[in-house]
């Protein structure tokens, strides 16, 4: 019967089709493992390397000329402040800038090109910023190779990433409610305050974090302003006993962070320090997931509360 | 619907005088020269196929077109008894917006509590005496038939209530602030027809209290709901009249085409 037989051909041309849905798959799942097995990979070998390195002393020592005594405990406090120091700076500018270009900008070519250029800045290499900031914060301004002179500059790298976070909630907040809120004779700020900003607030909070966790890993322009490689000492605490309780001192203190303590440790020739290294860079590696499943749960929550 | 309310006998009172009203969107001219009164404490509505304008007249009484760049009005939207030209470039948009509330054709809650969405209006005011808020809230509530079925749960978002709800919700925001004129923009649009219902209801119940200006779709409830309706096609008021003689015998062949379906 002849459909009997063009059965069987449709089937075959289907057959032969279908062998390319699962040639793509493979080369699809192999590109996505190319990326995924890598991180597992380093992931895996540091942990290996590491963990068994991570104890409370590590934690609680300073650097130490003997691998076995040192610890990260400068390096995870400098981390702390500088970060501290970072959101600090870049989520009111982020957000102020985000809400102007966003809500008060008029729709003109200078703003067209304050956005290009807002989305541009957050190519530019990292070195650049760190050089800037040399010249600016460290030398111009007098900061010296503070915590504050770091906090400033990864503020600055992790500008465009908030201004973009921050412009991308508030467009995702529909026009209606903007303008039921300018019928009841609410002014631009008030729809702002009342508004725009609590709403827009978690997409932020997101961006804010992702920029973080940027930021926490950054080494190169760290090192232009100057952190220091080896530091047995910790900044002033920002909480005193005494009146006025809180202190400002630590922003002018000298510090290290998280990736300049490693690459300190993975110079030494010594195998031990290696080992410290990698525990260092676990310990990091860890920090910078926890930044990135805070957004990811942030993020989460902000859907089920909030769905227009 | 129940007829003849007792304020019909009462003598008329224009509450705004549109005159020689041109409205342009950039280069293209939506509204021509538009003359019409609102009376006070009436039911206006505003018919006629999508794109004729309606929408766009609506929103010159509170300035909305403030809000976005390249709109010009020219002409006057006089309000009485004060006589004040709501479109002159001297005049506040945010003034006008607190004389003149709007409910917008997709309901549009805060995602906030319903009581913080009733008492925005009063917020905006710097209205901060909790005793006052809570009054007015209640009021407003009332007023929007929305009172005993929220009155328990103030504190819920307003996303939790359904869409008739919400609509109503808007409405009292918009009544909160004691406006003197309430401006729909099509309100039971995206409504089911137990909710359009209510709401219909809820604007005969209205005219008692406030001027009220309704955009609609749908004749029948222009017919329903309104005393006065003007019938607008391509920008142009063609026909401006009591709402019966316009639906029972128009003046122009145009508006007795588009009623009786024959056209729109």
């Amino acid at each position: 019967m002849a459909y009997a037989k063009n059965l069987e051909e449709i089937r075959a041309l289907v057959a032969s089709h279908k062998r390319w849905d699962l040639v793509f798959a493979c080369v699809g799942v192999l590109a996505l493992m190319i990326g995924v097995l890598t991180f597992v990979a380093l992931f895996a070998d540091m942990a290996i390397k590491g963990v068994p390195r991570l104890d409370w002393d590590f934690f609680t020592n300073f650097p130490s000329r003997r691998a076995g005594q040192a610890g990260i405990l400068t390096a995870w406090v400098g981390s702390c402040l500088v970060m501290l120091t970072t959101a600090f700076f870049a989520v009111p500018l982020g957000v102020a800038a985000g809400l102007y270009l966003e809500e008060y900008a008029p729709k003109n070519w200078v703003t067209d090109i304050i956005e290009i250029n807002v989305t541009n800045l957050a190519g530019v290499p990292s070195i650049v910023y760190g050089l800037l900031a040399l010249g600016l914060f460290v030398y111009q301004f007098g900061f010296g190779q503070s915590i504050l002179s770091a906090g400033l500059t990864l503020a600055l790298l992790i500008l465009p990433v908030v201004i973009v976070a921050t412009r991308e909630a508030i467009r995702s907040i529909p026009q209606g409610i903007r303008e039921g809120a300018y019928a009841l004779g609410a002014t631009q700020w008030q729809v702002c305050k009342d508004h725009i900003v609590p709403y827009s607030s978690a997409g932020i909070l997101t961006g804010v974090i992702i920029g973080m966790a940027r930021a926490i890993g950054e080494t190169a322009p760290i090192i232009t302003i100057g952190a220091l490689t080896f530091i047995a000492f910790l900044p002033p605490s920002p909480v005193k006993a005494a009146p006025p309780f809180v202190s400002f001192e630590w922003l002018t203190s000298p510090f290290t962070v998280m990736p300049i303590q490693m690459f300190n440790w993975t110079s030494r020739p010594e195998a031990a320090f290696l080992v410290n290294a990698a525990a260092a860079g676990f310990v990091l590696v860890l920090m910078t997931l926890a930044m990135n499943g805070l957004a990811i749960y942030i993020r989460y929550r902000l859907r089920k509360t909030i769905k227009w | 619907m129940v007829a003849v309310p007792a304020h019909e006998s009462a003598p008329l009172v224009t509450k705004a005088q549109v005159k020689a009203l041109n409205f342009y969107y950039g280069d293209f001219q939506a509204l021509k020269s538009l003359d019409m009164p609102v009376y006070e404490k009436q039911v206006t509505a505003l018919i006629g196929p999508s794109g004729c304008g309606k929408s766009t007249f609506l929103r010159c009484f509170n300035r909305m077109h403030d809000l976005y760049p390249g709109n010009r009005y020219e002409g006057e939207i006089r309000l009485y008894p004060d006589n004040v030209n709501v479109l002159a470039p001297g005049v506040d948009p945010i003034e006008v917006r607190m004389r003149i509330s709007m409910v917008f054709q997709k309901p549009n809650p805060f995602p906030k509590s319903i009581y913080e969405n009733a008492a925005y209006g009063l917020r905006v005011r710097g209205e901060s005496r909790r005793v006052t808020l809570n009054e007015k809230v209640e009021e407003a509530l009332r007023n929007a038939a929305l009172w005993d079925e929220v009155k328990d749960r103030m504190d819920e978002p307003a996303f939790n209530l359904s869409g008739g709800q919400q609509q109503r919700l808007c409405i009292a925001r918009a009544l909160a602030t004691d406006p003197e004129i309430l401006l729909f923009d099509e309100p039971t649009s995206a409504l089911d027809p137990i909710a359009t219902a209510s709401i219909e209801e809820l604007i005969h119940d209205l005219k008692n209290k406030v001027t009220i200006l309704i955009v609609t779709h749908n004749m029948q409830q222009a017919a329903r709901v309104s005393d006065y309706t003007a019938y607008m096609y391509l920008g142009e008021l063609i026909e401006y009249g009591v709402t019966d003689e316009i639906f029972i015998k128009p003046k122009k062949k145009q508006t007795e085409d588009y009623i009786t379906g024959r056209f729109g």
